[in-house]
């Protein structure tokens, strides 16, 4: 086993499976850095589906397979779609965050099947926040 | 921690990080640093602000000063300008543009503002199952640290002196419990998770393990090292089969990744972490109880001493603690303990999750400063009472805990402020109460709960609770007695003197405090056979007050016995003898004209109904 071979060097899967190095974690990070900022150019959105216990009670499933059924019809290549944990309001799940490239994150609440459609059709492809099903918009502070 | 006379609060959203937000503040720390300022003005990285077309953004506090669209070639004149002579720089002070947003954005919402995301930083940002994104957020860079440059007395020193404690409900003091285990000697040592959240409307650790199971990990390696152990588990109730599901993922890319397992990162140290799924009984939360489930007997404490630092699961010197407290874990030894202290009290550090529930707008999963007033969470954050109900009292604890009356609401929650009050801050459920509820039905329902949930091991605990219920029963039904609140306030001392464990000892509060600050409710049920929230049916009568009815017809519209009649705009009436007491009228009426009576009106009312009828 290479410990300390180049992550780089090889596919981006091959290299990583395996026992990690201190310096191979910096270099996870950078890496999935870009991606998750949307900076490394090959995404220009990134939407979120918060999938806790209490969002897919609600439905958080179905909106996403919704949204998946969406970007295959129009056949989108560039939208990232996620699944993550609670949002933390949990008695207005289900919800999405949606992010454009260099916009602000937008929180919809909720949602069903027809809204993350339509949400998909105005927000992700035509670029104007569906309004009526939004929340909020921006990060929470951490520090 | 210092204070500043400044704080520049640079947003680090990935908006901001994008246009370039890092490099300004690399360049204002190199500016401030070479002007000797690096005291004086604090730097702090803010969530997105939601501007991020506008981006990089940084606001100045304490003047509010808003700048926009900065590079690092503006730095040294917003420090020379604005931070040394005062003057704020217009050309890079945001402009209003002309198309008002009329989304919010978080800044503005409280529910959003008064939070501060620690422990939950994560939360709903990362995909839990892929492990790299929980890397690209600092991820396992505090158990490198650790285990690479830390010595296990210096991680144990660093925790002791965040102040950090245990976030399961009793408030022990982490560094110190690790630093007694740390010194008992053994080959063989445990470090356990507790994730066996059981209170009713609690589920701040079911969210942390589905949201964020690495940072669980990543907590349990870093007391792993401090202690010495080599082997994890962590205990999660089957009813979570999402965050078991999770957590066993992040377990096996953890292993996949020589995250876990032998030679961990190329340090030398070995740890592995198993799941272990508990079958729901509320007493495993408690530790020795925990370890004997873990080890294959039915959950049942045991006395202590000795204590689970020295003779814990399998008899060996074992660490058990909460989802939580692991997930602080790794910020305080990459941020250091002054950071982890600069929120909190003295006594109280850092912040606290807290499940928020009840009859309040905002449900949901919160996390706050600690030393925050109750007021602030429940009305700021929890958006106010559902309905526009009146709040009446917040439960916390659970089971363990109590009720505050409005009268206490500015109370600070803290440890020790929280104790005071009768209540405990617990694992951080947070249910709220509004005017509907009766509080002596809301202490039936925690005992009910207890009750059932007592292991049956001593008998104050299996008896004391079921006596303390059964007397409940007979107040709620109109059988209470003189002397029955004297009574159970003496059983409730005794039960806590008592019992073997943590169940028995705290299962008495729930009643304790609503006695405390409800006695009059006590007293109506068993003087005046009125419960006057209208939740005890025997002791309530409903009936319609003629001078207040508008003649609307909700009453009779939502009645399931059509007992409630009446001409459209003229006062409606309820016939006593169909009334089967299910309160949707008091529930439905907007203009508070149906009242809630004591149990005895009905008779009398049938009574008069009778005498009109003869006549």
């Amino acid at each position: 086993m290479n410990k300390g071979g180049n992550p780089k060097g090889g596919t981006k899967k091959e290299a990583f499976m395996r026992r990690l190095t201190i310096d191979d974690l910096k270099k996870i990070k950078e890496q999935y850095e870009a991606t998750f900022t949307l900076r490394h150019g090959s995404y220009r959105a990134r939407v979120t589906i918060h999938m806790g216990t209490c969002g897919i009670a609600a439905g958080a499933r179905e909106v996403m397979s919704a949204l998946v059924e969406a970007l295959a019809e129009a056949g989108v290549k560039d939208v990232v779609v996620t699944a993550s944990g609670c949002a933390g309001l949990c008695s207005k799940e289900p919800m999405a965050t949606v992010e454009l490239a260099g916009q602000a994150p937008v929180k919809y609440c909720q949602l069903d099947a027809q809204k993350i459609k339509r949400i998909f059709s105005e927000h992700i492809q035509g670029g104007s926040i569906v309004q009526e099903y939004a929340l909020v918009m921006g990060s929470e502070t951490s520090y | 921690m210092d204070k500043f006379r400044a704080n520049l609060m640079i947003c680090g959203g990935t908006g901001c990080i994008a246009s370039g937000g890092l490099k300004v503040k690399q360049a204002l720390e190199a500016e401030l640093l070479s002007r000797g300022l690096e005291k004086e003005i604090g730097i702090v990285i803010t969530g997105c602000n939601g501007f991020c077309a506008e981006g990089p953004i940084m606001t100045v506090y304490p003047d509010g000063t808003f700048y926009e669209k900065l590079t690092p070639a503006d730095v040294p004149e917003i420090v020379e300008e604005h931070l040394l002579k005062g003057r704020p720089v217009q050309r890079l002070m945001y402009k209003e543009p002309e198309k008002k947003k009329v989304l919010p954005v978080m800044s503005e919402i409280p529910f959003f503002n008064l939070q501060v995301l620690r422990a939950l930083k994560n939360k709903g940002l990362i995909d839990p199952e892929k492990i790299e994104e929980y890397i690209a957020r600092d991820g396992y860079q505090a158990a490198a640290k650790a285990l690479s440059s830390m010595t296990p007395e210096q991680i144990i020193a660093e925790i002791k002196a965040s102040g950090l404690r245990g976030r399961g409900g009793a408030g022990f003091p982490t560094g110190l419990k690790w630093e007694l285990c740390s010194r008992v000697p053994g080959p063989l040592k445990y470090i356990l998770c507790n994730g066996d959240e059981g209170d009713p409307g609690a589920f701040m650790d079911r969210s942390v393990m589905e949201a964020d199971p690495h940072v669980v990990l990543e907590g349990m390696i870093i007391g792993a090292k401090a202690i010495g152990a080599s082997k994890g588990y962590i205990y999660v109730r089957a009813e979570y089969p999402l965050a078991v599901q999770r957590l066993q993922k992040a377990i096996d890319d953890a292993r996949a990744y020589g995250l876990l397992g032998e030679d961990i990162l190329g340090t030398g140290f070995n740890l592995d972490i198993e799941i272990y799924q508990g079958a729901g009984a509320f007493v495993c939360g408690e530790e020795t109880a925990l370890m004997r489930s873990l080890e294959g007997k039915r959950g049942m404490p045991i006395p202590r001493p000795p204590f689970p630092a020295s003779q814990g699961l399998w008899k060996k010197p074992t660490v058990l603690n909460n989802v939580e407290t692991y997930a602080n874990i790794p910020s305080i030894i990459l941020n250091g303990s002054a950071w982890f202290k600069s929120l909190g009290t003295e006594k109280s550090t850092g912040t606290k999750v807290f499940a928020l529930t009840g009859a309040i707008n905002n449900i949901g999963l919160i996390e706050v400063p600690m030393g925050i007033p109750l007021r602030k969470v429940i009305f700021d954050i929890g958006g106010g009472m559902k309905k526009g109900r009146k709040f009446k009292a917040v439960q916390l604890g659970g089971p363990s805990g109590g009720c505050i009356p409005e009268s206490l609401l500015d109370t600070p929650v803290t440890y020790e402020d929280i104790m005071q009050t009768g209540a405990i801050v617990g694992s951080g459920g947070m249910v709220v109460i509004d005017d509907y509820n009766c509080m002596v039905s809301v202490a039936k329902f925690f005992l009910e709960f207890t009750t059932d949930e007592s292991c049956g091991k001593c008998p104050p605990c299996r008896i004391g609770t079921k006596v303390m219920h059964d007397k409940l029963v007979d107040i709620t039904e109109g059988r209470g007695k003189e002397g029955d609140i004297e009574l159970l306030a003496d059983l409730a001392q005794d039960i806590i003197n008592t019992s073997l464990c943590g169940l028995g000892q705290t299962a008495p509060n729930p009643v304790l405090s609503t006695i405390r600050y409800f006695r009059d409710e006590y007293e109506s049920h068993i003087r005046d056979g009125w419960c006057k929230a209208g939740v005890c049916r025997p002791l309530v009568t409903f009936y319609v007050e003629p001078e207040a009815c508008k003649g609307c017809g909700a009453c009779a519209r939502v009645c399931p016995q059509k007992a409630v009649s009446g001409e459209k705009k003229k006062p409606h009436v309820i016939d006593q003898t169909l009334c089967v007491k299910c309160r949707s009228c008091y529930e439905a009426c907007k203009f508070g004209a149906l009242k809630a009576g004591p149990g005895s009106l009905a008779k009398e009312l049938i009574e008069k109904a009778k005498g009109v009828e003869t006549r």
